[in-house]
């Protein structure tokens, strides 16, 4: 039986993790860690799970042990945000050339510097081409789910890369909201057994990881990455159905909200879609046909399904959390990616780019409201004035 | 040079999945210098084959004598003659530093492309 509990996203993470109380995790336990591990701790010290917790110096440690461990057969997760992620940096790719389905619980928080803490979404661009899966997550529940799914994914066989696991820093790692966890047995039942392929503790059949790999067959690696993200846009779509069967909640490769018969739409991911669901409903009430897409899976993009689902949209607005600096017209990641899939595919709608919530900065209703109203206004005109908005920045 | 395989025949991630092939790869064209061995002067007592970092000391086991080096995949670190017993006799019996390819020398470590 499964049951609803007040959690932070950062708890449900934990609980996640106690539940699929994997081998081994290996995490950096001081600033800028989430709670996630604190709490985890905890479930080690109860003797809740049997995972080794290992403690270590550093991020670039932490997801070096990872790697040692998920080499050694195990089933691997951990948790950073921000500067951590960063410092974790060359270890993130190896993580995902030497094909180590580890689990990360990534809360989105913004780079350094100035130094800050708080929420945005350049952490997790920097690692947009590390090889890695990549999930977003509206609230703790989702974090939660895609914890569980992000498992599966990363094991399956014909997949064997790394997922992070996207959340708001504070937004919704430190807010409480209502989380159905369910029932411990099914959880373990559902994430199954992991069978490693190629474990290096099987003595009897040695083998080696991570050798020199030259001109001659590296460039061969990095093709058989392509061919697992390739593999993983079918496998997280299998998971996601199997999920929903047990748990019955339907997941995709992103979520609509009114988007069917809406003349402009804002892309945005994670807390703040949230925010924008309670926008377009108070802009419907007014007459007004407005939608949302929430993208749910980042790595691997889903270009075409992206296009196919804005393709009959007058004006589309992508909300951006992070910069790419020095980008075309200094845009934000998202927006780049999606005009890219757009324009191959053939389609050209009216778009812009509002870039938000640096470091933190709230992102008001009224805001999104005014993206939207912007979308209308160019829905009419065909035209779109500014190419890239900051929007809220003081002038 | 063998046939290289495609990306659909080779294992991921670069895992190698046999044990003991590091002996097909030929490391010995990485070699500046090579060493040589003074069968004359050698006392067979395999400091050069315990300290060797790539098995590149060939001995007779049966007959316990060092019978010379594997230049297919000896890099010419010259730890061997560095750790010579009879190298360092033989330099400390001249009184002054010795070049490396000094004949009184039981091993020798001579520039490639340069006769011994």
């Amino acid at each position: 039986m499964s049951k609803y509990e007040a959690l932070t996203g950062d708890q449900a993470v934990a609980t996640a993790m106690r539940q699929i109380n994997p081998d081994v995790v290996a995490a950096y336990p001081i600033t800028p860690q989430t709670e996630t591990v604190e709490f985890f701790a905890e479930y080690v010290a109860n003797g809740e799970v049997t995972t080794d917790f290992i403690c270590v110096e550093s991020e670039h440690s932490a997801m070096s042990a990872c790697v040692g461990a998920s080499a050694a057969g195990a089933r691997v997760m951990t948790a950073t945000s921000a500067n951590g992620l960063a410092l974790m940096w060359e270890v993130v790719y190896i993580a995902a050339s030497l094909r180590c389905p580890i689990v990360m619980s990534l809360v989105n928080r913004a780079l350094s510097g100035p130094i800050n803490i708080h929420c945005d979404h350049s952490d997790v661009m920097g690692m947009r081409d590390s090889g890695w899966i990549i999930l977003f997550s509206e609230n703790g529940q989702e974090a939660y789910d895609n914890i569980i799914q992000a498992v599966r994914i990363a094991e399956h066989p014909d997949v064997l890369l790394p997922v992070a696991v996207c959340q708001d820093g504070f937004i919704t790692s430190h807010a409480m909201e209502r989380v159905e966890v369910y029932d411990d047995a099914d959880v373990r039942a559902f994430v199954g057994t992991y069978r490693p392929k190629w474990s290096i503790l099987d003595v009897d059949n040695p083998k080696t990881y991570g050798p020199l790999d030259f001109y001659d067959y590296y460039y061969e690696h990095k093709r058989q990455q392509v061919e697992a993200m390739e593999h993983a846009r079918r496998v997280i779509l299998e998971v996601a159905d199997e999920f929903n069967r047990k748990f019955g909640r339907n997941y995709g490769l992103f979520e609509t909200y009114r988007l069917e018969d809406a003349d402009v739409a804002v892309v945005v991911t994670n807390s703040t879609a949230g925010t924008a669901k309670v926008v377009v409903d108070n802009l419907r009430a007014q007459g007004l046909k407005v939608g949302l897409l929430k993208p749910r899976v980042f790595r691997p993009f889903p270009a075409k399904e992206l296009t196919d689902a804005l393709r009959h949209l007058k004006a589309v607005a992508v909300m951006d959390r992070s910069i790419a600096f020095g980008s075309m017209n200094n845009a934000g990641p998202l927006f780049l990616e999606l005009t890219a899939a757009l324009a191959i595919h053939g389609v050209h709608i009216p778009i812009a780019d509002y870039v938000f919530g640096l470091g933190g900065r709230d992102i008001k209703p009224s805001e999104i409201e005014s993206v939207y109203r912007d979308m209308l206004r160019v829905a009419e005109t065909g035209r779109v004035e500014r190419l890239v908005t900051y929007l809220s920045v003081r002038e | 040079m063998a046939q290289l395989k495609g990306w659909r025949e080779i294992p991921i991630g670069g895992l190698i999945l046999e044990a003991g092939n590091a002996v097909e790869y030929k490391t010995g064209g990485w070699r500046a210098f090579r060493p040589v061995f003074g069968q004359a002067q050698c006392i067979h007592c395999f400091q050069c084959w315990l300290f060797c970092p790539d098995s590149s000391i060939m001995v007779d086991a049966e007959n316990e004598k060092m019978v010379g080096f594997d230049l297919e995949h000896c890099k010419g670190c010259g730890i061997c003659a560095s750790v010579c017993p009879v190298n360092a006799k033989v330099i400390r019996q001249a009184g002054e530093a010795l070049k490396r390819d000094d004949p009184r020398l039981c091993i020798r470590m001579i520039e490639e492309g340069k006769a011994e």
